[in-house]
C-alpha cells in the first residue's frame, strides 16, 4: 500500500509543487518584463522603484492585491463570481502537467498530450463567461459574450493547425512531437541536425497562423476585444478587486505562456538546442526551453506594443474567412505532400 | 479492409453518391448563380440529379450488400426508393411556380431536399441498425429546416419547430431501443440479430427495444399514437413542402418499418405482430374519425394520410409475402394519389388571394373548373376505395393479406374504418358538384396539369396497368424472405 | 484485420511507457471510479434540479467533466479529450452563451410545469419499472458482444487514437461520410434559418479592396483657385 500509493503520490505532489513554484515565480517577471517592453517601445522608463531595475515590482503588485479588500457587488451572484477567477487560474495551471521543459520532463506524459493542452486551453473561456454573468452588469457581460464567440472561433484555426503538426509527426505525445524535430526539412537536404528541422520552417504558414491565433485564444493585444479599456472598461473583470483581480491576471499570463510553451514545442523543437553540435549540446535542454519561451513572449509582447486593436467584425473576418480556410487547405496540403513523398 | 471493399460499396451505391456529390455542387451554383434565377436553376439541376439516380439505381446499377453488411440494395430497396425518388422528383417539380408565386425562392430549398433524400434512400438501404439511424437523421434533419423554410411566417416556423422537437424525442426512443436492442442481442446488423434472435429463449430486454425502436419509426410515418405532429406540420408547412412530406418520406419511413421488422425480428414475428396491429388499428379509426371535422384541406390530407398509413400497416401485421408486396403496392398506390392530390391543392389559387387551403372554397368547382373538379372526384373516390380505382386495389391487396393470415378482426376493423372515412372524401365531391359556386380558380400550371392528368390516368387505368406491377413488386418483395 | 504500424511514433514505440493496460478497475482506480461517477450522477440530477437555468449549464459540464474522467479511466483517453473539446469548449460554450441571453422567467416555467409533474411521475415510474424487470430478468449478455464485437486493440502495441483511427476511416468509412454529410445539413440548416438577405445600400468593408488602394487611386490632387471651393 505505502509503496505502490504514497510514495509515488508524494513524489508527484513533489514535482508538482516545483513546477507550480517555478512557474508562478517566473510569470511574475514575465509580467515585469512585459510592462518593460511596453514602456521601451514607447520610450518610457517602465516599472524602476521597486527593486534593483525594478525587478521585484510584480511581487509587490502581489502583495498590494493580496492585503486590500475584495469587494463583491450586491447584485452579483455570489457563488459564481467568486468561482471565475479560480476556473480561471486553475485551468490555465492544469494545463501545465503535460508540458515537457526536457527530455522526460514531464509531470505527465500522457499519450494524448497536445488534446489535453487543447481541451483546457478551450475550457479557459469559462472563466471569462462565468465573470461576465456573475457580476451583473453591463460591460462585464457584453465582454463575456465576445469572448466566448471569439475563442470558439479560434479554437477551430488552432485544432486544424495542430492537425497539420500531427500529420507531420505522427503521435499526440507532446515528447514525441519534440523528438520527432531532430529531423527534419534540414537532414532531409544533408544538412547536420540545426534549427532548420523545426516545424516552424517545413510548416511556416501553420507557424503564423498558431501565433496570431493564440494571442486570440488568450485574449491578447491587438484581439483584447474582451476587456478593450476604450469600448469596456475592463471587460469582464471590471467588477473584481484584490485577489480575485488577481486570480484573473495570473491565469491569462499562464494561459499566455501556455501558447508560447505549445509553440515551441509545435513548431521550434521544444528543448532542442539550434544546433545538434558540441557547445550547444553542453547546455541542458530546459534551458533551450525556456530561451525560446521568452523568445516567443517576446513577440507577444512586441505584438502588444505597436499592432493597433482588432475590431470585432475584423477579428471574426480573419478568423472564419481567412485561417479557417487556409488551414484547411494546409491540412490537406500536408497529408497529400506527406503522402507522396512517403514521409509519412 | 481492402481496395475490394469500398470499390464494391462505392458502385453499389452509386445512386447516394450522385446525390450527396450532386448536393455540394448544386450548393456551389446557387450561390455564383444570379439570386433571381437561383431557384429555378437549382431545382431543375436538382430534378435533374433525382431522376439521373433513379436511372442509374433501375438500368445500371447492381444489387448486394455492401460496406460489411452495412448497406443492402436489393429489389425491394429498389422498389421502395424508386417510389421515394419519384416522390421528391415529382414533389420538387410542383415547387416551381408556387416559388416563383409566394416569393419562396431559396436555392437552398431543392439542395435541402436532395439531402433529405439521399437520407431517405439510405434508410430504405439500411440493413444495421446504424446506417438506419443514420439515415433517418439525416432525413429528419433535412426535414426539420424545409418544414420552417418559410421563416417570416409565424405557422411555418412553429411547424418546424413543433416536427423538431417531437422529432427529436422520437430519435431518442429509437437510441434507446437500439441501445437495449444492441445490449442483449450484440449486434447491430440486422442478419446478426435476426441470427442471434432465432436460437434459445429471447430475452425481455430486446422486446423493449423492439418496443422504442417501433415506437420511433411509428412516429416517422404518423401512426397513432404517434401522429400528434403531422396536422399541425401539413397544415403550416408551405404546401409544396406539404406535398413533399405527405409523398417521399412516408415511402422511406415504411420502407425501413418493413425491412426492420420482416428481417431483422422475422424470429419474433408474434412479439411485434400485436403491436403493429394495435398501431394499425387506431391510426384507421383516427384518420377516419378525426378528419370528419376538418376545414383546411391541407389539415384533412394529414388525417388522410394517418388513416392510410394504418391501411398500410394491415398487409406489414400480416408479416407474409403477400402482406409485404401489400404494403409495397399501397405505398406505391398511395404516393400517386396523394401528388395527384397535392397538384390540385397547389392549384386552387386565386387571383386576389393567392393560394387558398379551405374546403369551402371548392364550392361548386364543376361549373367553372369542370376538369379540376373531375381530377379531385377521381382523387377522392380513390382515396375513399371505391371500385375499380386504384385506392379500391390498395386495400383489397392488404385486407387480403390479412385475411389470409387470419387476422380477420383486423380485416373487418379496416373496412368499417374505411366506411367511415369514405363520409369525408364524399363531402368533397358534394361540395364541388351540387354547391353554389364561390368563384373559380386561376388557370393551372403546366407541370401541375401534367401532375394531375398522369396521375389521374393511373388511378382510372390500374385496373389494366395493375398486373405487372402487382407482379413487379412481388418479385421485390421475394429478396425479403 | 492484421496489426500494421502506420505510424513513425508507433514504429518507436517503447513498451510499458504509459498507457495502463488494465480494463477492469481496482484498487485506487476504483476509489475515483466511484467519485467520479457519483459527482457526475449528482451534478446530472442537479441539472434538472437547480432553480437558475445558468446554474444548470455549469452542472451539466460539470456532469461532461466527469464523463470524460471516467472515460480516462477506462483508457478510453482519446474519446475523453474530444469529449471535453467539442462538448465542454464548444457545445456548452455557446449553449450557455444562448442561456445567459434569454430573459426567460424560467422560475414562473418551472412553476408551470410542476401541473404536469404527476403525469411525468407516473410515465418516470413506469419506465424505472420496466427498466429494473429488464434489468433483473436478464442480465446484459456480456459474453456476445465480447465475441462478437471486433477484437479489442491491445494497448501495449495500439494506441487508443490509433485503433479508432484505423477503424474509424476503414471498415466505418460509410457511416463516417453519413455523419459528415448530416452535419452538412445541420449547417445549411442554420444558415437557412438565419441568414437574412443585406439589404440594399448598406455600406460594407472590402479588405482587398482597401489593401490594393495605392496614392494614385486615394489621392486627388486639385489645383484650387483662392477664394472658391472645390
Amino acid at each position: 500500500m505505502f509503496e505502490t500509493y504514497v510514495v509515488p503520490g508524494l513524489i508527484i505532489l513533489l514535482q508538482t509543487l516545483v513546477l507550480l513554484v517555478s512557474l508562478l515565480v517566473f510569470t511574475a517577471f514575465i509580467l515585469y518584463a512585459d510592462r518593460k517592453i511596453w514602456a521601451a517601445v514607447q520610450s518610457r522608463r517602465g516599472p524602476n522603484v521597486v527593486g534593483p531595475w525594478g525587478l521585484l515590482q510584480s511581487f509587490a503588485d502581489l502583495l498590494k492585491f493580496i492585503l486590500k479588500e475584495p469587494i463583491i457587488p450586491s447584485g452579483a451572484n455570489k457563488g459564481i463570481f467568486l468561482l471565475a477567477p479560480f476556473v480561471s487560474a486553475v485551468l490555465a495551471l492544469a494545463a501545465w502537467a503535460v508540458i515537457p521543459l526536457d527530455d522526460g520532463w514531464a509531470i505527465a506524459s500522457v499519450n494524448v498530450g497536445i488534446l489535453y493542452v487543447f481541451a483546457i486551453s478551450s475550457l479557459e473561456v469559462y472563466g471569462v463567461i462565468m465573470a461576465g454573468w456573475a457580476s451583473n452588469s453591463k460591460y462585464p457581460f457584453l465582454g463575456a459574450l465576445r469572448s466566448a464567440a471569439q475563442m470558439v472561433s479560434y479554437e477551430v484555426s488552432i485544432g486544424f493547425v495542430i492537425v497539420t503538426v500531427l500529420l507531420a509527426v505522427g503521435s499526440l505525445n507532446l515528447g514525441d512531437i519534440v523528438l520527432a524535430q531532430r529531423d527534419g526539412l534540414g537532414t532531409r537536404l544533408g544538412l547536420p541536425n540545426t534549427f532548420l528541422d523545426w516545424h516552424w520552417l517545413g510548416l511556416f504558414p501553420m507557424f503564423v497562423i498558431f501565433f496570431i491565433s493564440a494571442l486570440a485564444e488568450t485574449n491578447r493585444p491587438p484581439f483584447d476585444l474582451v476587456e478593450a479599456e476604450s469600448e469596456l472598461v475592463a471587460g469582464h473583470m471590471i467588477e473584481y478587486s484584490s485577489t480575485p483581480y488577481m486570480m484573473f491576471m495570473l491565469g491569462e499570463y499562464i494561459a499566455i505562456l501556455l501558447m508560447c510553451a505549445l509553440t515551441v514545442i509545435l513548431f521550434l523543437g521544444g528543448w532542442l538546442p539550434p544546433f545538434d553540435f558540441a557547445p550547444f549540446t553542453w547546455v541542458p535542454g530546459v534551458f533551450w526551453f525556456v530561451l525560446k519561451l521568452c523568445f516567443v513572449f517576446f513577440l507577444i509582447s512586441m505584438v502588444k506594443a505597436f499592432v493597433p486593436r482588432y475590431r470585432y467584425d475584423q477579428l471574426m473576418r480573419l478568423g472564419w474567412k481567412v485561417f479557417l480556410p487556409i488551414s484547411l487547405f494546409m491540412v490537406f496540403a500536408t497529408a497529400a505532400f506527406l503522402k507522396l513523398m512517403g514521409w509519412a | 479492409m481492402s481496395a475490394d471493399f469500398l470499390s464494391q460499396g462505392l458502385a453499389l451505391s452509386i445512386p447516394e453518391l450522385i446525390l450527396a456529390a450532386g448536393a455540394m455542387v448544386l450548393l456551389m451554383v446557387g450561390v455564383f448563380v444570379p439570386a433571381d434565377r437561383a431557384n429555378a436553376t437549382v431545382t431543375g439541376l436538382a430534378v435533374a440529379l433525382l431522376i439521373a439516380a433513379l436511372g442509374w439505381m433501375l438500368f445500371i446499377g447492381g444489387r448486394g450488400e455492401a460496406f460489411a453488411g452495412a448497406f443492402v440494395q436489393d429489389g425491394f430497396a429498389v422498389f421502395m426508393k424508386a417510389l421515394t425518388l419519384i416522390g421528391s422528383v415529382v414533389a420538387l417539380a410542383m415547387s416551381v411556380g408556387f416559388a416563383r408565386a409566394e416569393k419562396f425562392d431559396r436555392f437552398e430549398f431543392p439542395v435541402l431536399i436532395v439531402l433529405a433524400t439521399l437520407g431517405m434512400l439510405l434508410m430504405v438501404s439500411a440493413n444495421s441498425l446504424l446506417t438506419l439511424y443514420m439515415g433517418l437523421e439525416l432525413q429528419s434533419l433535412a426535414l426539420y429546416v424545409v418544414a420552417a423554410i418559410n421563416r417570416d411566417s409565424v405557422r411555418s416556423t412553429e411547424a418546424g419547430l413543433k416536427y423538431f422537437v417531437l422529432g427529436a424525442l422520437s430519435s431518442g426512443m429509437m437510441l434507446y431501443g437500439i441501445s437495449l436492442i444492441y445490449g442483449f442481442t450484440g449486434h447491430v446488423g440486422f442478419a446478426e440479430i435476426a441470427a442471434a434472435l432465432t436460437g434459445g429463449e429471447r430475452s425481455i430486454g430486446v422486446l423493449f427495444g423492439l418496443v422504442f425502436l417501433i415506437a420511433g419509426l411509428a412516429f416517422k410515418i404518423s401512426a397513432v399514437p404517434f401522429h400528434m405532429w403531422t396536422p399541425d406540420v401539413y397544415e403550416g408547412a408551405p404546401t409544396p413542402v406539404t406535398a413533399f412530406f405527405a409523398a417521399a418520406p412516408k415511402m422511406a419511413a415504411m420502407a425501413m418499418f418493413v425491412r426492420v421488422v420482416m428481417d431483422a425480428f422475422a424470429p419474433v414475428t408474434a412479439d411485434w405482430r400485436q403491436i403493429v396491429v394495435f398501431i394499425a388499428i387506431a391510426s384507421m379509426l383516427l384518420g377516419a374519425f378525426a378528419a370528419i371535422g376538418q376545414r383546411n384541406i391541407k389539415r384533412l390530407m394529414a388525417y388522410s394520410s394517418i388513416g392510410h398509413m394504418g391501411y398500410a400497416l394491415v398487409g406489414l401485421a400480416a408479416g407474409t409475402l403477400v402482406g409485404v408486396k401489400g404494403v409495397m403496392l399501397y405505398m406505391a398506390i398511395y404516393l400517386v394519389m396523394t401528388l395527384g392530390t397535392f397538384a390540385f391543392i397547389l392549384a386552387m389559387r386565386r387571383k386576389d388571394e393567392g393560394n387558398v387551403e379551405n374546403i369551402d372554397d371548392l364550392a361548386g368547382l364543376s361549373a367553372t373548373n369542370p376538369v379540376m373538379a373531375t381530377v379531385l372526384t377521381i382523387m377522392m373516390f380513390s382515396l375513399a376505395g371505391i371500385p375499380p380505382l386504384a385506392g379500391f386495389w390498395a386495400k383489397w391487396y392488404v385486407f387480403l393479406a390479412a385475411i389470409e393470415a387470419g387476422l380477420y378482426p383486423l380485416a373487418i376493423i379496416g373496412v368499417l374504418a374505411s366506411v367511415v372515412g369514405a363520409y369525408y372524401y364524399l363531402r368533397i365531391i358534394k361540395l364541388m358538384w351540387f354547391d353554389e359556386s364561390v368563384g373559380g380558380f386561376l388557370p393551372v400550371a403546366a407541370e401541375l396539369r401534367l401532375v394531375m392528368g398522369v396521375s389521374g390516368l393511373f388511378v382510372l387505368g390500374y385496373v389494366l396497368i395493375g398486373g405487372p406491377i402487382a407482379a413487379t413488386a412481388e418479385a421485390a418483395a421475394r429478396t425479403l424472405f | 484485420m492484421a496489426v500494421r504500424l502506420r505510424h513513425r511514433a508507433l514504429a518507436r514505440w517503447r513498451p510499458g511507457r504509459e498507457i495502463g493496460e488494465a480494463i477492469m478497475i481496482s484498487g485506487l482506480g476504483a476509489a475515483f471510479f466511484y467519485l467520479f461517477a457519483f459527482v457526475a450522477v449528482g451534478s446530472a440530477f442537479m441539472v434538472i434540479a437547480a432553480r437558475n437555468p445558468v446554474h444548470s449549464v455549469l452542472y451539466l459540464i460539470l456532469t461532461f467533466f466527469n464523463a470524460a474522467a471516467l472515460f480516462l479511466l477506462t483508457g478510453a483517453e482519446f474519446l475523453a479529450m474530444i469529449l471535453l473539446v467539442v462538448y465542454v469548449g464548444a457545445v456548452a460554450v455557446l449553449f450557455l452563451f444562448v442561456v445567459m441571453m434569454l430573459d426567460v422567467d424560467f422560475a414562473s416555467m418551472k412553476r408551470g410545469a410542476l401541473e404536469y409533474a404527476p403525469i411525468g411521475a407516473v410515465v418516470g415510474i413506469i419506465l424505472a419499472a420496466e427498466l429494473l424487470i429488464v434489468l433483473a430478468g436478464a442480465a446484459f449478455d456480456v459474453e456476445k458482444p465480447a465475441q462478437t464485437a471486433l477484437p479489442a486493440p491491445n494497448p501495449v502495441v495500439r494506441h487508443n487514437t490509433a485503433a479508432l483511427g484505423d477503424i474509424l476511416y476503414t471498415d466505418y468509412i460509410f457511416f463516417f461520410q453519413i455523419a459528415g454529410i448530416v452535419l452538412l445539413v445541420a449547417m445549411i440548416g442554420a444558415i437557412v434559418l438565419t441568414l437574412r438577405p443585406q439589404r440594399a445600400g448598406v455600406k460594407r468593408q472590402n479588405m482587398s479592396q482597401q489593401v490594393a488602394r495605392t496614392p494614385e487611386t486615394a489621392i486627388d490632387v486639385v489645383d484650387v483657385e483662392t477664394g472658391k471651393g472645390i
